[in-house]
């Protein structure tokens, strides 16, 4: 398997900086015009436990993580032990010489599991207590160790700013350690200044103090090693680029698409887009007049979910974005919201569940339950991202879904996308169109008599705001009539439930194909990839290197989950040989859904559920062997820490 | 009902400027039955509704209804958070004691030991104040009705809808079905006549007795709303109605918003354009593009 990237990974405590380090180093990469996937795993918990960055490099467009680590820059003893066996002959391990001689069994952050797990690997492998003899052992696999004595810099960094008291400088770890990353990258160290002015952008002192940092390290390490292979170099690249999370991909789309209400109770992994929402809040406006966007924390999920619905009802675009334990909380108020056909917008990152599960990581168990929550039969639309450019478009989309059928509409994700951050040229948002769908204003109810739920044809009733003069109406949790009142009569009940449940053929009817499926790759091969979700870039990638190697291979991304596009799906799928079922979950949750809706099921899974996303590497190898007859039928995947 | 129809037909509100957010409980109907935007909403939601509607277009007078159950039971935790926004809004609570839809089990109202005749066993949870409740939690104008006192429920709601602020009403309401203890006969005392035969009502206003509730200087706060702790604490043998406690210098919710988006009134999320003539966005993501570029 041959990829043309550098990985670069940054691990440590967590509240050490390796967020920092990592945004420094991708924005560095990114300004010297080459491309950086990064993925960042955290611990539930605010300081002290295993936090780690990995960053993939390119001059081409990467999607997605391998296992490999070429560069690890570890900030603590921990991370070599969690890390080193990631590292690839040739690979590099930057350490402090401090920690060299940390006993592994002693390091105080280490569950139980865990270190069972290294003690088998030590008495194996015949491997000694200290870090130091870890890293020994490494050099049998030509793994380069590069210590650095971090104290001594940092008295130096002291020294030349004139800082005495070395608690206020020692944070300047993560920034050493990328001076001293850069310098064996042989990179140019100018861009990795720009980058830390960047971060650092509103407190000038800082930046300076960490431009000396990062200029003292990379100095040294000019000065003390060589041997390192690896290199990062500039390439030139005539387009403006971003780096961006999908959080922050979500709340810019969010923007384009005309949300000014957006509602949440804080839960990982979707508040940062609210933070970052609410500090960008005033939308600049090509009209000249300026617009903004109510973010409102809520007391709670059930809370957040059924104001979002008011501000709807009211006229504005609303949203209210969480994950798996807040949306169970919202079930009650998406029900409400199907029964009164309301535009409501709810994003869901999914994590790792059940219960809390795994809040920092990652998983797509819960596809079943956006598609089935709510008491009673109701519409809604769920729409899936793959990649963090569809999660900006489809952020705008499921407004113009929302309103356009009068429904809910989940914009479903999950924490590996969340977090994931990734270069792209500048996304193009000139041809975005609002589209509210039918929306009568004062003048157009002039002198008729309004009935907010009017039987028609397609199911869609012109809608009304509230506060609209001469279109008074009623909304109720109860079934009622035209009007809005409640009424129990059983034959406009079975009109009312037919009104709302058939917008959904029209849905299938007009939303268009790109936004149903995406096809790659030989999509006429006889072996096909189905998946949905952050696992994309991952199968995408793999998919080029097992093409390089002569296999023939497509793969759909089904992006609408509901109303299923049957036909479409079928259309695709049938006459396969080998339809292969990629999810981060245990019971294969589309594969499912692609059975029921189509008579057709995946005949073999590639499942991953250990709150980790699937890597390139690992996509790769569980598909060849797929292809190969070697597989029993069901791949499950486990790489990652 | 008819002493809300009275409060906005004499305050000249037309129905499309109204919306009356209700729960579920007897409650809960009202809305349908008065002319104005109605939303009936989920049991104990009606505030979480109601703010979403205020926020998005603050034009709009928005009065939240619901019973005992909806706001200090199932809806308690809202009850306590809509008093830290202070939104200008208007909460009433029809106060009967018992939830009468699912027949006549207790209410969070409802004190301790006492037995109406729906219930098995005496009740043995100890009631919430709903004053004393909505005085602490930041709610800025806090009163008592009575039902059955039509033209104090109507000046009450008055008052209310012209707080600036969220303003709370406690409105005591016998129910005819499943409560036999705090009956209309009990609120007007006919347990207990004196010597003449003549009943000893319960209710008595505040405003008669000279209580003054409001607060005209940051200073008097404590003291007024000590002084409202003490008034909301009588029950049984007289029982207070009127205004309890009324503060217009803490800053609404809206005018929160306003400091940080100046021209929140003008142009609030429910009246912003959102695109041009040809349906574009008009959103210009510049600043956004700026603060994430790398290259």
């Amino acid at each position: 398997m041959v990829v043309d990237s550098v990985n670069w990974m940054a691990g440590g405590a967590q509240g050490s900086g390796v967020d920092t380090a990592a945004n420094i180093f991708g924005k560095a990469c990114g300004y010297g015009g080459l491309h950086v996937f990064g993925r960042r795993e955290y611990h539930s918990n605010i300081k002290g436990l295993h936090s780690y960055f990995h960053l993939r490099i390119s001059s081409r467009e990467v999607l997605a993580n391998v296992n490999d680590v070429d560069l690890l820059a570890a900030f603590d003893a921990e991370t070599v032990v969690r890390h080193l066996n990631e590292v690839s002959p040739e690979g590099g391990v930057i350490i402090g010489t401090h920690q060299l001689g940390t006993k592994v069994m002693e390091i105080p952050t280490l569950p139980p599991e865990f270190k069972a797990e290294i003690a088998k690997f030590m008495k194996e492998n015949g491997v000694g207590e200290t870090l130091n003899d870890w890293l020994e052992h490494t050099k049998q696999r030509n793994v380069h160790v590069f210590p650095v004595p971090y104290m001594d810099l940092l008295a130096e960094i002291g020294e030349k700013l004139g800082i005495a008291q070395m608690s206020k400088i020692t944070r300047m770890i993560n920034v050493l350690t990328i001076g001293v990353s850069f310098a064996l990258f042989k990179y140019d160290r100018t861009l990795a200044e720009k980058a830390v002015r960047e971060t650092f952008a509103e407190k000038a002192k800082i930046a300076e103090m960490n431009v000396t940092a990062l200029n003292i390290a990379y100095d040294y390490a000019m000065a003390h090693f060589d041997g390192f292979k690896h290199r990062l170099e500039k390439s030139a690249v005539n387009e403006e680029r971003i780096f961006l999370t999908g959080n922050q991909a979500v709340a810019m789309g969010k923007v384009l698409g005309g949300c000014r209400v957006q509602t949440y109770y804080p839960i990982t992994p979707a508040a940062d887009e609210s933070e970052f929402l609410e500090a960008n809040q005033i939308i600049r406006s090509r009209n000249g007049e300026d617009e903004a966007i109510v973010v409102i924390q809520t007391e709670d999920e059930i809370a957040a979910v059924n104001a979002a619905s008011g501000a709807a009802l009211a006229g504005a675009r609303a949203a209210t974005s969480t994950s798996g334990p807040g949306f169970s909380l919202m079930v009650e108020g998406l029900s409400w919201a199907g029964n009164n056909e309301v535009p409501l917008v709810i994003t869901y990152y999914q994590r790792g569940a059940p219960s809390t599960g795994l809040p920092t990581r990652h998983g797509q168990g819960d596809l079943r339950f956006a598609v089935h929550a709510g008491h009673g039969e109701f519409a809604r639309i769920i729409l899936a991202s793959g990649d963090i450019r569809e999660c900006f478009y489809d952020a705008a989309k499921v407004f113009n879904l929302a309103e356009k059928y009068q429904m809910p509409v989940i914009h479903l994700l999950d924490k590996a996308m969340a977090n994931c951050s990734q270069t792209y040229p500048v996304f193009d948002y000139s041809k975005f169109k609002i589209e509210r769908g039918e929306f009568l204003t004062e003048k157009e109810l002039e002198g008729k008599e309004y009935r907010r739920f009017r039987f028609t044809e397609t199911g869609i009733s012109p809608r009304v705001a509230l506060g609209t003069k001469n279109g008074v109406h009623w909304h109720t949790g109860d079934e009622h009539n035209e009007f809005g009142h409640i009424s129990e009569e059983p034959l406009n009940r079975r009109l009312m439930v037919e009104k709302r449940m058939k917008k959904l053929e029209l849905v299938l009817k007009e939303v268009p194909l790109e936004d149903k499926l995406k096809f790659y790759g030989d999509i006429n091969a006889e072996n096909i990839v189905v998946s949905w979700g952050s696992p994309k870039g991952a199968i995408i990638e793999a998919l080029g290197i097992l093409k390089q190697e002569g296999f023939r291979l497509g793969f759909i991304q089904v992006r609408l989950l509901h109303p299923f596009p049957a036909e479409e799906v079928k259309k695709a799928l049938e006459g396969k040989k080998r339809i292969i079922d990629v999810e981060d979950n245990y019971t294969a949750q589309l594969g499912g859904i692609i059975r029921e809706a189509t008579g057709i099921a995946p005949n073999y899974y590639v499942l991953k559920y250990t709150g980790r996303p699937v890597t390139t590497t690992e996509v790769y190898k569980a598909i060849k062997n797929i292809l190969t007859d070697k597989s029993s039928g069901k791949e499950v995947l486990t790489f990652g820490a | 009902m008819n002493a809300l129809q009275m409060a906005f037909a004499e305050l000249g509100l037309e129905p499309h400027q109204i919306v009356l957010v209700s729960g579920i409980g007897c409650s809960g109907k009202e809305a349908h039955n008065v002319k104005c935007y109605g939303v009936h909403t989920l049991h104990g939601r009606t505030l979480p509704f109601a703010m979403g509607i205020k926020i998005a277009n603050p034009s709009l007078e928005v009065l939240a209804i619901g019973g005992d159950g909806d706001g200090l039971g199932i809806g308690a935790g809202h009850f306590v958070n809509a008093g830290r926004r202070n939104l200008d809004m208007t909460y009433i609570i029809h106060n009967n004691g018992v939830y009468g839809l699912t027949k006549g089990q207790a209410s969070p109202t409802l004190r301790l030991g006492v037995q109406t005749k729906s219930l098995p066993k005496p009740n043995i949870n100890e009631a919430v104040n709903g004053i004393a409740l909505a005085i602490i939690s930041g709610f800025t104008f806090v009163a008592r009705s009575y039902a059955y006192d039509v033209r104090h429920l109507k000046d009450t709601i008055k008052q209310a809808i012209q707080h600036k602020g969220l303003a709370f009403i406690d409105c005591l309401q016998p129910c005819p079905t499943y409560n036999n203890v705090t009956t209309k006969e009990w609120y007007a005392g006919e347990d207990r006549k004196d010597a003449s035969g003549k009943p000893q009502p319960r209710l008595y206003k505040l405003e008669e007795i000279g209580f003054d509730p409001v607060v005209r200087d940051w200073s008097e706060d404590f003291q007024k709303k000590m002084a409202a702790l003490d008034k909301a604490r009588e029950w049984d043998d007289r029982i207070p109605i009127g205004v309890f406690y009324k503060n217009e210098l803490e800053p609404t919710f809206q005018e929160r918003l306003s400091s940080r988006i100046p021209f929140y009134m003008e142009r609030p999320p429910a009246k912003q354009k959102l695109c041009d003539e040809n349906k574009f966005s008009t959103a210009d993501l510049s600043e956004f593009i700026k603060e994430l570029k790398a290259s």
